[in-house]
């Protein structure tokens, strides 16, 4: 029996510039007790589908024709059409939360800041269960159980700001389930989360799903997620649906193009060395004009161009007045030893909270760090960036750039392209007007648009090309070395493949060094040639990324390797080992691993130029050197 | 809770200090002082005897101290040429202007301004409150546009025009006295229940003529508020549950876009005490904006220094209570510290 049918739906968005039709002809089901996956890219008309089937339509959102019928298995309820329902009215009202649930992407801001959580949760059981306070109260706490709350009891009185992000996902699909739907929508549920968060996020729905007996519509855009949890799948692409079937058939024989192309996108782990993604619209890159005339860098391939030694960061926040001090000091960078070699692209992942992010931030002397060491190569050896003052310092700032992670807040909207790239150029004082131009244009080809573009604002480029302009202007003066922070992180799949070729490609073309930084594995695997883990503040595990991905040593590493839903049906995440280990807890590692406070993470060469933070074995193969 | 509160009075002893020496710095940029002004006015008219009494009056009320003891002298903790006699002790200083003790000179104004001042922010809030809802809640619509534009002449007209034609209107409707704050029979007299009352319907006229900008700005300030919350995130999620529009406004986003709201209610008061000067002349008000107008003018500085103090107080009072019912109303206030740790 089909939960969910929809047939021929079409929508339509009355705009300023006239009708646009946001999904187009659209028929799936959705079998009882099933999970199917929509999948799309931004803009392909996936969420207006899902807001359609919970009445959650903007105002000048109109279903010009089509059915959206919910039946309901248990057979309490007849069968209704949605898409005839007043999207206000109290029918669509005793559907929603009720027989239709929906948990959204952002747990961040999906909850009330105002509200306790056990508020949030128990009012859909108010609206709907025909329960008084009290008891909704207790079947809150019986769902917080459901999803595993650690104290559900004390949850019930908890604000959302004092829960992490995976609580508070956790809070929402107990919300969603509170009133047994026979439909869940889940929009992106994980995509805002770690990947170990994620991978039990997903183990959750499941359980729930055969807990309650019900249907899920999964909306995503990750065939990680897809592999690891559809039954069938929909691919949809500009409102129309491209493919469906059963999960084996797509994976293993799409038949469609869009299909085939958005499957050679996506990075994996069993991918060979030298195997390149096949973006949807691949990007030309014309380096000739750049090349001449640049400076090449003094070090050799190979050799140490940045050096941090014993970095230290610590983050203070003083809470409270005049007549309270109580300071809290949270170590971002506990001791960190890495090398960048001349020339590589060094992949740094961890999660949330690691301090990958503080350490590509103290290498750019954007913040001061409380000990330690940065150096960096000029070409005469390894020199300590602190002291760089004038002019030295303006030309360290020339030869290190960065990329950021979010296309859309790092360019100035009140500023033509051609601004954006020539800024750098001016603040530097490097060429005549007329060069500046010149240089603009080239930057634009280097990076595939079209010089015309250079007196266009931000706004009318969309999120990949926006991240070539902030590629563009990171180039513009010639660096040497590039901090990448989670460039890709904002971006669709077909999009993320053609930014990952473009940077390899600036790369080989210009003898370029990365710091790659990500929470994405298979990102870092595709594009970096040595890895360093992070976790809370320490380098756990570093070494040559085939070795650390094939063969990793750290409990972490494996923690974090084993939690990515891999793109690949016969590689499915075995959820019942996730919930065992909370890995991202250095005391509980085991030994030699352990860390306790104060413990100095010294990193032990386990295997030729593979090096694993055991304080444990400190004694035996003592860290001497700089190859870390 | 209580905890905090103790600790924001407490915190508003040395604002107040900080305040009162600023005020005191700032009314003696000018230089000279009232008493030294009269001198040289008396030495270019050729009187000499006065000059001898003048020359006392400066030794008494200490002018011809260094600036620091002057000021210590004012507040009181200092020895002046009575001993220790400043605003500590209850000596609200001497008028020069009036030839009276600063007390009897605002005494009587001083509840009437507190009066009309509480009218006023009430005013603001009772009627802001709920068009500034309707506006946001139904935007772009005809009632939405016509509040807009019943703010934007309410900004635009100048306050003492309105209050002219509001009085006249009123004289000619109601019968009310034109000026003052009550029937030119009642002053002066003993309060009672009739003088109460006309003290009532004379608040009318000022508390709208004085309301009207600060209620526009506030109208635009929740409707710009309560748009930001409409859209985002949670509110789909409650709406998602099945919630009535209604229940769901006034729950979720209504209380978001409360807090800068509250938080005005501080910064409503110097505003409203300034800003009423003006009207305060032409409806014949007796609040203590013209008095502080003519005090600065003549550098009668004990009067204009007590009544910029009083109303930094009233400021400072106002900042508490909204404090206060911001930490009531949201528990990211209340309960920052607890998050942290």
């Amino acid at each position: 029996m089909d939960v969910l049918s929809v047939e021929g739906l079409t929508v339509d968005f009355l705009t300023a510039e006239g009708q646009v039709r946001a999904v187009n002809d659209v028929s799936f089901t959705v079998p009882e007790n099933r999970t199917v996956a929509l999948v799309g890219e931004s803009g392909s008309g996936k969420t207006v589908i899902s807001q359609t089937i919970m009445g959650l339509l903007p105002s000048a959102a109109q279903i010009t024709s089509g059915k959206v019928m919910l039946s309901d298995p248990t057979g309490a309820e007849p069968p209704v059409d949605i898409a005839t329902l007043d999207r206000k009215g109290p029918k669509m009202r005793h559907l929603r939360g009720n027989r239709v649930a929906i948990i959204f992407q952002e747990p961040m801001t999906s909850l009330s800041p105002l509200h306790t959580i056990g508020d949030q949760i128990g009012e859909a059981a108010l609206l709907h269960r025909d329960v008084g306070g009290a008891e909704a109260r207790e079947l809150t706490q019986e769902m917080l159980r459901l999803v595993h709350f650690p104290d559900p009891k004390r949850g019930l009185d908890a604000f959302p700001f004092e829960l992490s992000g995976g609580l508070r996902q956790r809070a929402m699909i107990a919300m969603a389930m509170i009133c047994h739907p026979a439909l869940l929508i889940a929009d992106e549920p994980t995509t805002a989360l770690d990947v170990t968060i994620q991978a039990e996020i997903l183990k959750l729905i499941r359980d729930v799903q055969d807990e309650l007996k019900m249907s899920v519509l999964m909306i995503t855009h990750d065939f990680g997620v897809v592999a690891n949890m559809a039954d069938e799948v929909v691919v949809i692409y500009h409102g129309r649906i491209m493919e469906k079937g059963t999960a084996g058939q797509l994976f293993s024989n799409p038949q469609h193009d869009y299909l085939k192309a958005l499957l050679n996108a996506v990075p994996s782990f069993n991918m060979d060395r030298d195997e390149r993604l096949v973006p949807i619209r691949p990007i030309e890159v014309k380096s000739g004009d750049l090349k001449r005339g640049r400076a090449e860098c003094a070090v050799p391939p190979g050799a140490p161009l940045v050096e941090l030694r014993n970095v230290t960061k610590r983050f203070t926040s003083r809470k409270g007045g005049l007549f309270s001090s109580n300071a809290a000091t949270m170590t971002a960078l506990d001791q960190v030893n890495l090398t960048i070699r001349r020339g590589e692209c060094l992949g740094v992942v961890g999660e949330s909270g690691s301090g990958k992010t503080t350490a590509a931030k103290a290498i750019l002397r954007a913040i001061d760090i409380d000990d330690g060491t940065v150096a960096y190569n000029h070409g005469d050896g390894l020199s300590d960036i602190a002291k760089l003052r004038g002019p030295a310092l303006m030309d360290y700032r020339r030869r290190v750039q960065l990329i950021f992670q979010d296309p859309f807040s790092s360019l100035n909207p009140r500023m033509t392209v051609n601004d954006i790239l020539t800024e750098p150029l001016q603040i530097h004082g490097i060429g005549t007007p007329a060069e500046q131009a010149e240089r603009a244009r080239s930057l634009m080809m280097l990076v595939g648009l079209d010089p015309r573009f250079l007196r266009r604002y931000p706004h009318s480029f969309s999120g990949g090309q926006r991240q070539r302009i902030g590629i563009a202007r990171a180039l513009a003066l010639n660096p040497e070395f590039i901090l990448c922070d989670e460039p890709t992180s904002a971006l669709d799949v077909s999009v993320q493949a053609q930014i990952l070729n473009l940077l390899q490609d600036l790369k080989r073309d210009l003898n370029l060094t990365y710091l790659f930084v990500s929470h994405n594995l298979a990102v870092v695997d595709y594009i970096a040639d040595r890895i360093a883990v992070m976790c809370r503040g320490r380098v756990v595990e570093v070494g040559e990324t085939r070795e650390v991905v094939s063969n990793p040593l750290h409990p972490y590493t494996k923690a974090l390797l084993s939690a990515v839903p891999e793109p690949d049906l016969d590689n499915r995440l075995d959820f019942s080992v996730l919930d065992a280990n909370r890995a991202s807890e250095p005391s509980v590692w085991p030994e030699p691993f352990g860390l306790a406070d104060g413990v100095a993470p010294v990193l032990v060469e386990m295997e030729p130029d593979h090096f694993v933070c055991a304080p444990g074995l400190q004694d035996v193969r003592a860290f001497e050197g700089t190859a870390a | 809770m209580l905890i905090y509160i103790i600790r924001r009075i407490f915190l508003m002893v040395p604002t107040l200090l900080v305040i009162s020496f600023l005020t005191f710095f700032i009314i003696e940029l000018p230089t000279g002082d009232y008493i030294s002004n009269q001198i040289a006015a008396l030495k270019a008219s050729g009187e000499q005897s006065s000059i001898a009494k003048l020359e006392f009056l400066r030794k008494e009320f200490a002018l011809d101290r260094p600036f620091f003891e002057r000021y210590l002298i004012w507040v009181g903790l200092w020895p002046g040429p009575h001993g220790f006699d400043g605003l500590l002790q209850g000596n609200w200083g001497w008028s020069f202007e009036f030839d009276k003790p600063v007390s009897e000179v605002v005494g009587p104004t001083l509840p009437l301004t507190v009066l009309l001042n509480f009218a006023t922010i009430l005013f603001v809030y009772v009627v802001s409150f709920p068009i500034g809802i309707y506006s946001a809640t139904r935007q772009y619509s005809w009632g939405d546009y016509g509040f807009t534009f019943l703010g934007y002449i309410g900004l635009a007209t100048p306050n003492f025009l309105l209050g002219l034609i509001l009085l006249y209107l009123f004289n000619r409707w109601f019968g009310l006295s034109v000026g003052g704050l009550m029937a030119p029979e009642y002053i002066d007299q003993p309060w009672s229940v009739d003088k109460a009352l006309s003290v009532l319907a004379h608040l009318i006229v000022p508390t709208i003529v004085i309301g009207t900008s600060g209620t526009a700005a506030m109208i635009r300030r929740l409707r710009a508020n309560l748009l930001d919350e409409l859209h985002k995130q949670y509110v789909t999620t409650g709406r998602a549950k099945g919630l009535k529009e209604n229940h769901l406004l006034i729950k979720y986003p209504l209380r978001m876009a409360l807090n800068p709201f509250i938080a005005d209610i501080g910064n409503l008061i110097p505003s409203m005490v300034s800003g009423s000067v003006i009207v305060s002349v032409v409806l014949n008000l007796p609040t203590v904006g013209p008095v502080l107008l003519s005090s600065l003018q003549s550098q009668d500085q004990f009067l204009a220094g007590f009544i910029l103090l009083f109303v930094a107080v009233l400021t400072l009072i106002g900042m508490l209570i909204s404090d206060l019912l911001l930490a009531v109303l949201d528990p990211r206030i209340r309960l920052g510290g607890r998050a942290a740790q």
